[in-house]
């Protein structure tokens, strides 16, 4: 129950306070108790530098790989007219089977105030689907203007180290916001209105029906990311994000912390997409000794990674009980 | 375990000048965000208000003639119409579409929709029932009108034929030629004509082209069982002429000939198409269709 309210505040824009030592059990007390005063910014450089990864880390390698392989299935399949991922990652029919986005379902369904069958199958699919693969998976593993905000990120990080821009940071709430915004103006005014201005669409259909006018659009997204706000629209704006981070909710796929190796160094949230659901890593941040990763999170796997005494791990609920 | 040493509740704390400073700062970015997404999404409204978004749109498009708001409203922007259609006539709009982005339509001049999938393919592949799947046959589309714009132009009114490649040799539309090839359109460049007088919008209007296999099928009248294609042709006739070459006195008193659009007009553009003045003498218009036509 608690995973569920903590990611609903995530998803919301709510800071998840600090636990108390009531709301800590016993064993993640006497863990924090015994890191008192031993933890030396000496052992966090020997234990990175034991970790030291390649450029392109593992889950790195295989999220890309993986992002780059669905969309050029729906490039491949039209261009050589093989009918296996007919459509765009807004709708689509894999071997026949109707796949809806749903987000731009549920932007369709308020405007059009009318659900076809067809369209009912695609969303259970796609619901049912991400319910499996944890939900924001959507984002770090397929949609493609994540990879390219990706790149412009490292190049906003580079000019930030160079002093010659700063970050601004926005109120985590405007994204909720957006959303509740978005769905009144589909109800209300009777269009699609966010697809109009959504980069995933956009990039969607560019990759696989050619490039247009609007993918100037999603290049001022992208320069908006690298000069003046890092990530901006993944994490203050993109709808999708919350409509398949509440489908996350319930998903089984997730990362997992534990507190008992950990050096607080806080080397994850340097690299996360949404560092507000790794917060459990700061010293006495969690409530338990393992505790899961609030369903905002992407299952991108930067932490993983990057987690210098792998406190951070993917995790299958069930499944990794099952498998010890 | 002791609590004596719990501190006072972080975010009871009170903020620091800076920090107020910060996060009046932030609120009033976030507003100005906000505000500056929502509204460039809202300037999709404006193409669709000033009705430059309006254009000829797939078979069974969930539109009126003037209102094509159900259709945007329907479509989920996947293309799926686009990469079933034979002949590629089937393109998405772009953002200056607004609203309408990703949303298909049929540039008719270049390419129009000849109905040579036969099933109406793109009705049946889209998902959201953008594309109404209340139509059966080509007959029961209505994308717009034919009319002759230019009728001055027109080589039929002239008097003239044509001879050679419809819209000449780099021309990349295409059509199905029955004769030619059952399944498969070929390029209008390679199916080249002799004609005494021009009729080549009424020669290639699928809805004629349909009633004159209808009218053959009749006339031949087999014992034998009929093949189940040519069934579904049967069960297709057009119940209405489109487009017809009417004999007309023009104004220097020579009897010419007229094409004349009739009642059974779709709209699929093909006459726009192949028409081989240019600018096309015939073209489609997008405020009426057949049942329009007929109150007015």
């Amino acid at each position: 129950m608690s995973y569920i309210k903590d990611s609903i505040a995530h998803l919301i824009g709510n800071k998840i306070p600090r636990p108390s030592k009531q709301q800590q059990s016993a064993e993640v007390q006497a863990i924090y108790a015994s890191k008192r005063g031993k933890l030396s910014k000496a052992d966090v450089e020997a234990v990175r530098h034991a970790h030291k990864g390649t450029f392109l880390s593992k889950w790195q390698k295989r999220r890309w790989a993986t992002l780059i392989l669905v969309n050029m299935l729906f490039v491949a399949s039209f261009y050589f007219d093989v009918q296996l991922v007919e459509g765009a990652l807004t709708g689509a029919r894999v071997m026949g089977f109707h796949f809806a986005d749903l987000n731009a379902a549920l932007q369709v369904a308020l405007a059009y105030k009318h659900i076809v069958l067809n369209l009912v199958i695609g969303i259970v699919t796609v619901f049912l689907m991400w319910l499996l693969l944890g939900g924001r998976t959507f984002c770090s593993w397929v949609c493609p203007y994540h990879l390219l905000s990706e790149w412009a990120e490292y190049l906003h990080l580079w000019l930030v180290k160079k002093r010659l821009i700063k970050n601004h940071t926005f109120n985590r709430k405007v994204r909720i916001v957006f959303y509740v915004v978005f769905a009144l103006l589909a109800l209300v005014t009777g269009y699609t209105v966010f697809e109009t201005i959504s980069p995933t669409g956009i990039l969607s259909r560019a990759l696989i029906y050619g490039p247009g006018l609007a993918l100037v659009w999603v290049g001022l997204l992208l320069l908006f990311e690298i000069v003046y706000s890092r990530r901006a629209w993944c994490r203050y704006v993109c709808p999708i994000g919350v409509t398949y981070g509440m489908v996350g909710l319930l998903s089984p796929v997730r990362v997992k912390y534990n507190a008992e190796a950990c050096h607080h160094e806080g080397d994850c949230r340097k690299v996360c997409l949404v560092p507000h659901v790794l917060e459990l890593t700061i010293r006495s941040g969690a409530r338990d000794v393992n505790q899961d990763i609030s369903s905002d999170c992407t299952r991108c796997g930067m932490c993983v990674d990057v987690c210098p005494t792998d406190s951070l791990t993917y995790e299958v609920k069930g499944l990794s009980k099952m498998l010890k | 375990m002791s609590d004596n040493k719990q501190p006072v509740k972080r975010n009871k704390r009170p903020l620091t000048p800076k920090r107020k400073e910060q996060s009046r700062r932030e609120f009033l970015r976030s507003s100005v965000l906000a505000v500056g997404m929502v509204g460039a999404s809202m300037l999709g409204y404006v193409p669709v208000l000033q009705g430059t978004s309006l254009r000829l749109r797939p078979p069974g498009a969930l539109k009126t003639p003037d209102d094509e708001q159900q259709f945007y409203a329907s479509c989920i922007k996947c293309g799926q119409c686009v990469q079933v259609c034979p002949v590629e006539a089937i393109k998405l709009a772009d953002l200056l579409d607004g609203f309408g982005i990703g949303v298909p339509y049929i540039d008719a001049r270049e390419q129009a929709c000849d109905f040579s999938c036969d099933g109406l393919q793109c009705v049946l592949a889209c998902p959201t029932g953008a594309l109404t799947h209340e139509l059966d046959y080509p007959a029961d589309t209505r994308m717009g009108f034919a009319r002759l714009a230019r009728p001055k132009a027109c080589l039929a009114m002239q008097g003239k034929g044509f001879k050679g490649q419809a819209r000449g040799a780099d021309y990349k539309g295409l059509l199905r030629y029955e004769e030619i090839d059952r399944w498969n359109p070929i390029l209008v460049s390679e199916h080249p004509y002799d004609l005494e007088i021009c009729d080549l919008c009424v020669r290639q209007c699928p809805i004629e082209i349909r009633i004159n296999q209808c009218e053959a099928a009749e006339s031949e009248k087999t014992e034998q069982p009929v093949a189940r294609v040519a069934q579904q042709m049967g069960n297709a006739c057009p119940p209405k002429h489109a487009i017809t070459l009417e004999p007309v006195e023009s104004e220097d008193g020579v009897m010419r000939m007229k094409p004349v659009v009739q009642e059974g007009c779709v709209g699929c553009g093909v006459c726009e198409m192949i028409c081989p003045v240019e600018s096309a003498a015939i073209v489609v218009d997008l405020d009426v269709t057949a049942d329009t036509v007929k109150e007015s």
